[in-house]
Order: C-alpha cells, then structure tokens, then sequence
C-alpha cells in the first residue's frame, strides 16, 4: 500500500525545550495509525505541524509521496488534511448543516441548505455519523457535536484526518461507535491519526502505533503484533505495572452513608434522585459513570461547596454526623479529605508555591501556625517530607527553593494533592474524583498505590471516576451512577470476579451506566 | 538582557515614554521642555515648602492608593476611594466638632481616626454587600457611590455644619490636630506636611505584613488567584470580599488623618482634589504592591505639585496628561508588547 504522510526528521524547540526531536514516521494510506505518548511527550506539537498550525525548525512533510510545506493550517487543509481537535469548534447557535458548510459556503447569497443537509444526511449514514442536518448545534449531545467536526471534515473532502484524544469526552457505547466510523473511514481508503492517550482503544482500532516520549518517536509497531505492556514500557522508558495489587480485607463500619440523597439546581434541573450508598471504612466504593450524571453534584454536596440556591432532600452522614448545612472547613475537620475532579481548578492555586499548595485547605491546623503568621519551618519540612514521601519530582529543576506548583507536571501536581490529602490528622474518609486524570502512567501506578495503602490503613474511600479501568482495579463494590441515582450495585463477591474476566465486566458495567 | 528580567521595568519605561511624550508637549506650547523640567525640580526639592507639599500630597495618595490595591488584591475594582475619602473626612470632622475642647490628644487623635476608618469602611461595604449578596459589580457601585457621597457630604455641609458664608465646617477640637513637620523637627517650612506621612508609611507596612506576612493574606490572596479553589480549601471567598472593601474603604477614610487633622482640621467642600481618583494610578503604577504605592505616590505627588509650581510657564494640565500617559502606557505596554515577552 502507499504511504499517505510522510514526516522525515522533524525537530521543533520552543526555547530550551526540544518538543519534536528528529521525528521520522510514516503512515499508510487507508490505515489507522495511533501515536500515544504521555503528556508532553510531543504528540500535539507534532499533530500541529502536520496540521499546519506550526511550522517545524526542520524536517520534511511528504503528502502521498509529494514534497509539501504547511505555511497555515489553511495550506493543510487544501492539501486533504483535516483535524478534529479535543474540544470542538462549533458555533452553537447555527445548525450542524451551517457549521458544516461555514468558510466552505458555495455561493455567496442564497445558500442551498437543504440539499447540503441530504447531502450530509448519506454521508453520515453512510459511516455511522448519524445527526439531524437542521438540529441547532447547541442541542446536540458531547458525541453528537464530535459526528459533526468529523462530518465537516468529510464535507470538505479531506483524506487525512487527525483526531486529538477523541474518546476523553464519549461513553463507552459511543466510543464504540466512533471507532467503528474510523473503520469504515479508513476502508475507503481515508488515512486516519489518532492521538490518544488510553492504550486499551489504541489495541481495539488502530493498525499500527507509533510511541513518543520526551520529544522523540521511541518505535511503530504493528497493534497485532503488541501487547498493553510492551506500549506503556515504551511510553514511560520501563516496566509499568498496569494492574496494581488489590488483596482482599475484612472491611469495618460504615463511615459514609448517603440516603435518598436528591439535589435540584437553581435552574430546576433534577441533578440527584434518590442516591443511596454506603461507605465502610477499609473499603473502595467506586461510583461508576458517564460524566454529568450527577458527579459533580454529589461531589459539591458532600463538600459543602453546592449551590445553595439548589432545593436538597435526603441526608448525608458521616462517622455517624449530618453534614447538611455544613461548611468545607467543617466537614474537613470532621476527619474528611477530598480530591476534587478538577485539579488546577478546584485543587491547587497555581501561582502558589508547592509549600504553600502543600497546606491549602489544611492551613488551619495549629501545627502550621505560629503568632498571626504560619510557622515557615514547620510548613517546609511538611514540604520536604511529602515530596520524598510521595516522590514528587520537578521540584529542584524548577527554579528556587519553593516553585509555583505550575512549574510542575500535572502528576506531580496531583501528587502534591494527594499528599496534602491523604495525610490530613484525623482522616477517616477520603473522596476521590478522578485521581489519575491528566496523570502519566508512571504516576498513575503511584497514586493507584496509595490508593490501595489508604484502603488497607482502613480509611473509606468513595472513588469517582469516568475510567472504568481504574474502577475496576481499585474498587472494592461498585455503583453504577445513571441520572443521578445509583442504578445498579455490584456487590464484593461480583467486583472479585469481574476483574478476573475484565473486559467482559467492564462491558457489563457500561450497560448500566448508559 | 532576558525578556523576563524587563517585566518589572515596565512601570519605568511608561514613565519615561510618558515623561518624553510630555516634554514634546511642552515644546509644542512653546516652552523649553528642559526649562521647565528644572523649573520643576527646583521648586519642589530646592525648597523645604515645596518638599514638604511634595510630601503632604503623596500621604493622601498613599492611603488612597492602598484603598484600590488592597481589594485589587481579591479581583476588586474598588473606584470608590473619592467617595470612601470624603465620608470618612467627614466623619473624623464632625466627630472632631462634637469632641469637648479639652479632649486629650491620646483619645481624640485614635477617636478621630476610628471614625475615619469606620465611614470609609461602610461605604465601600456597601459596594461589597451589593457584590456578594446581589452580584452587581462593584466598579459600577463604588463610582456611583462617589457621586451619592459627594452629594450626600454637600448637601450637609452646606445646610447644617458649614460655617456661616465659608465652605467649611468648624475646626475640630485642638486634641485631634496632628503635628505639622515644622513643630515636629523644629523646621520653618511652613507646608502642611504632617504626623499623618508617618501614619501612613506604618499603615503601608501594616498592610505589607498582611498581605505576604499574615494567614489572613494566606487566605485572600487565594481567594484572589483562584476563588472556585479558595472556597474549596474552606476559605469563605465572600467574607474576603467583605473584608478587602472594608480594608480599601478604611484607608481611603483614613486619608482624613492627613486632610482633616494634620491640616485643615475641618472639612472643607473640594478639598480632597480628586486624591481618591488619583489612587486608583497610583496603585496601578505599583502594581497593587504596597512597597510600589509610597514610590508611585510621591512620584504623583511631584508631578501634581510640580505642575501647579510652573503653571506660569506651562499649563497644570499638561503634567495630568503624563500622569494619564504614564497609566494608559502601563496599561498597554504588556498588551502590545505581550507577543514578544511571552515568545522566549
């Protein structure tokens, strides 16, 4: 088969940082090629360069075996190259037939809107991209709105399509259903780049694989002839353990105990009905879920942090207090630790250093203090013994004794927020929202760990999390969460099983959050 | 030089421009720029009266300076300062008018300034409580404040306390003066410098201590930086909001101290010259940064004073148009130049 792209040597530094290093890859035409690589690895910069959106120091792009220069992402596009990027863009107010056609529109006044929508409407159904050409964008679902960008790109006849991390924002049933467009796209002989970062969906559709790490292409691969092991080795430069250890234990009391739980929102959206679950201590519920079933609202009422202006039903009680009505100070001091889903927006503050974000939120404990000031050396060696404790790294590259916790690399930043929680005086419930998000694999085996060393110092732990991975791994029972109250339970003795026949439970789980 | 090391020259380089831009002006009015410059310089730091001017004009401006920075601090816009200041003038003289003649100096001078602070603090709280409990902006509130406050302290000056066929209300009583530079080192300045400078270099210092210093600062300077994870570290991100107005507005009352007990010693209509607007350039020119307010208020004070000492050569105006040039290039400076300073 032909080569569709073909990158030779190419190299970009932004300052001191190489971000592309002599990166030579080839893709065949009418295949699905994944490049993983962790964050910061180089794959963006790289899908920006054949996007045309940077122009590389140097190296050469070759277009089915033509020589080509990408002066903007316009040239890009002339050339067949098209980009579906993370997060949409899509003008909400116009119709999937208008955002299609907009800079593309074929005559100047009286547009043909209805015979581009059946046009629209035969390609879609032709690749699984089923959308109401005349639906206003805004009405669309997260997976819907995705059928469009790639629908526009179809519009425009590009042969190349780039998707940056497509899956991060879809439900497993949609995940497969995209994949499935990929492959009919590419068996009409689209070529097609997938940037991800999740190795399971780079097995289930891609042909071959190429993996990045700190700015270089480490090796391609074909998927058939790779395991998980071999990609994520390739990824982090050494063994991973993907899978972290979870022996059984005889779990305690209940420490959490949320019933009937119901939450509306200012707007009169029914969020919560009726969520009921327990928490024992020494245990791992893990609250499985398509985001925006209610986990952000669970999360903020268990915090204290909700809308007030929402109307609440139902109580929450923890070691045997109800909560309701209290502030975050106070559920904190009632031995409560939590790690919100958003990290550098709910969790750390940016321009702080890593000793000041080290006691966010716990710089009320007297320890820390001293007069009308904190006591600095207190505060420097809880710094110092966390960051060896928790193998924090980055924090003597950056500059000075007490960067900005920006300075550092998103896992490590949530180390540092999983440090400062998991070690609050007193701690006897600890919730987790999405704890690995935007962490490296490496990292990732960490926090899982300290995960699992938490449940067996017997803390109850409430996991939430969109990665039915980490759900499975970690939790002790699960709950499948579906519009705001738990549909289903999988008991201790079925979660045991099901991590044995994996795939199949996750498969099992997905049925019931969907 | 790297692009990072210029950051902090920026306030510099506008002023330079700024001071360039106003000597083209001068030239173009027909004066010798270099003239006048001197003529400047010779007035204000070649006299003690003219030090002293120097002086007294950049003490309300500190405290109307640390009125805008310090709410500045929590994303606060607080342009109420003209309004705080007048209030609360008002109030350390009407509070000085009712004390008894022979009131000590240790009760009357703290009574005075409590009283300064206090009105200053509640007007600005209004603009806050509008903010947490109603949303309205607090740019939008404290201007309209200003005006309320001006009509609020004319109108009641001159229908009840101003003295007969004068502008002004009765002088306080005596225990509230603050001493002049002149009693206090033994100088012949005669200029209204006061005690009130000191004050407000120890209030400066204060307001340092609390902000980088103290846990309260820990906390309001979180909720500044980072309000959704502020309140999700258990900090109330309203009560910060109250509390930085409060502050802001009590410094701008406490600008009476200078005003109404170091000179005055009553309230008179118009004489605050605007120092409450003029605050909101002194705090941007220092970048909310205490320390940068004492060295952007003299620099204002200078010009401020400078331009009314070569008024005869030159109009006043024309030294407002540098201080406005100075801001606006502040202002734009990062804008303009934000590509390349951000492209190493």
């Amino acid at each position: 088969m032909a080569t569709a792209v073909k990158l030779s040597g190419i190299t970009k530094t932004f300052g001191n940082l190489k971000a592309n290093d002599n990166v030579t890859l080839s893709i065949e035409a009418g295949s699905i090629h994944a490049l993983v690589g962790e964050n910061g690895a180089g794959k963006s910069t790289l899908s920006n360069i054949l996007y045309g959106l940077l122009q590389p120091d140097s190296g050469a792009i070759e277009i089915d075996g033509k020589a080509v220069k990408f002066s903007s992402a316009r040239k890009a596009i002339e050339a067949g190259i098209g980009m579906v990027h993370q997060h949409f863009k899509l003008v909400p107010t116009l119709s999937v037939t208008e955002n299609i056609i907009l800079g593309k529109e074929e005559s100047r006044f009286a547009l043909p809107t209805k015979r581009i929508g059946r046009e629209i409407g035969q390609l879609g159904a032709r690749h699984g991209l089923e959308v109401e050409p005349g639906a206003l964008v805004s009405t669309l679902s997260v997976g819907e709105q995705q059928r469009v960008e790639i629908l526009k790109l179809l519009y425009r006849r590009a042969r190349i399509l780039i998707l940056d991390e497509p899956t991060a924002v879809l439900s497993p049933p949609e995940t497969a259903k995209l994949f499935a467009t990929l492959r009919s796209l590419a068996a009409e002989g689209r070529t097609i780049l997938l940037i991800t970062h999740k190795l399971d969906e780079v097995l289930a559709v891609s042909d071959s694989v190429s993996v990045m790490r700190k700015g270089t292409l480490v090796g391609t691969v074909e998927t058939a002839a790779t395991s998980k092991e071999e990609l994520a080795r390739m990824m982090v430069g050494r063994d991973v353990l993907l899978r972290t250890a979870n022996p059984p234990q005889s779990v305690g009391k209940t420490v959490l105990s949320i019933d009937k739980l119901n939450y509306r929102s200012p707007e009169g959206v029914e969020k919560l009905r009726g969520l009921t679950l327990e928490v024992r201590a020494g245990e791992i519920y893990g609250i499985a879920g398509v985001e925006g079933n209610g986990q952000s609202e669970l999360l903020s009422l268990l915090w204290g942090t909700f809308d007030r202006d929402g109307t609440t039903g139902g109580s929450i009680t923890i070691d045997g207090r109800q909560t309701h009505g209290l502030s975050p100070a106070e559920i904190a001091t009632l031995g409560v630790s939590m790690i919100p889903e958003d990290r550098l927006k709910s969790a750390v503050i940016a321009e702080y250093g890593i000793e000041e974000n080290l006691i966010l939120g716990r710089h009320r404990e007297k320890a820390f203090h001293r007069g009308i000031s904190f006591n600095r050396e207190t505060i420097r060696k809880n710094a110092a013994a966390m960051i060896e404790r928790y193998d924090v790294r980055g924090v003597r590259d950056a500059a000075g004794s007490n960067p900005p916790i920006a300075a550092l690399s998103g896992g490590n930043q949530q180390k540092i927020v999983v440090a400062r929680e998991m070690e609050r005086p007193g701690l006897k419930l600890l919730v987790l929202a999405q704890p690995t998000r935007g962490v490296d694999i490496g990292a990732i085996e960490q926090i899982h760990q300290r995960i699992i060393d938490a449940r067996k110092s017997g803390l109850a732990i409430l996991l939430i999390s969109s990665e039915l991975e980490e759900i499975v791994s970690l939790s002790t029972r699960i709950g499948c969460l579906y519009k705001g109250s738990i549909r289903h339970e999988f008991s201790e003795e079925e979660v045991r099983k099901g991590r044995e026949a994996e795939s199949g439970f996750e498969r099992e789980i997905g049925m019931h959050i969907t | 030089m790297s692009k990072r090391s210029v950051k902090p020259f920026i306030p510099a380089f506008s002023l330079l421009f700024a001071l360039a831009a106003g000597s083209l002006i001068i030239a173009a009015t027909g004066s010798d720029p270099l003239e006048v410059w001197q003529k400047m310089l010779r007035s204000t730091f070649a006299s003690g009266y003219g030090i002293g001017q120097v002086l007294f004009r950049a003490t309300t401006l500190i405290f109307t300076g640390l009125a805008v920075a310090l709410p500045f601090r929590v994303r606060l816009f607080n342009i109420g300062g003209e309004g705080q200041l007048l209030m609360g003038a008002f109030a350390a003289a009407l509070c000085g008018i009712a004390l008894p003649a022979g009131a000590p100096a240790f009760v009357a001078i703290p009574a005075l300034m409590l009283a300064a602070a206090a009105a200053g603090a509640i007007w600005a709280l209004v603009a806050g409580w509008l903010k947490v409990r109603r949303g309205v902006n607090e740019v939008i509130s404290s201007i309209m404040l200003n005006f309320i406050a001006l009509a609020i302290t004319g109108y009641l000056l001159t229908n009840r306390f101003a003295v007969p066929s004068t502008v002004h209300t009765p002088a306080i009583a005596v225990g509230g003066w603050l001493p002049d530079f002149d009693k206090l080192f033994g100088l012949g300045w005669h200029s209204p410098a006061n005690f009130a400078f000191f004050l407000a270099l120890a209030v400066t210092a204060g307001a340092a201590v609390l902000l980088y210093r103290s846990r309260y600062g820990y906390d309001m300077i979180a909720s500044g930086l980072n309000p959704e994870a502020a309140r999700h570290a258990g900090i109330s991100t309203d009560r910060h909001t109250l509390g930085a107005m409060a502050m802001g507005g009590a410094m701008a009352g406490l600008a009476a101290s200078n005003l109404v007990l170091g000179y005055k010693h009553w309230f008179e209509a118009g004489f605050s010259t605007g120092a409450g607007f003029m605050g909101i350039a002194v705090a941007l020119l220092a970048g909310a940064n205490p320390a940068g307010i004492i060295l952007s208020a003299l620099l204002f004070a200078w010009l401020d004073y400078g331009g009314l000492a070569v008024n005869t050569m030159v109009p006043k105006d024309i030294f407002m148009m540098v201080q406005a040039i100075t801001i606006l290039s502040i202002i734009s400076f990062p804008a303009l130049f934000g590509k390349w300073l951000k492209s190493e």
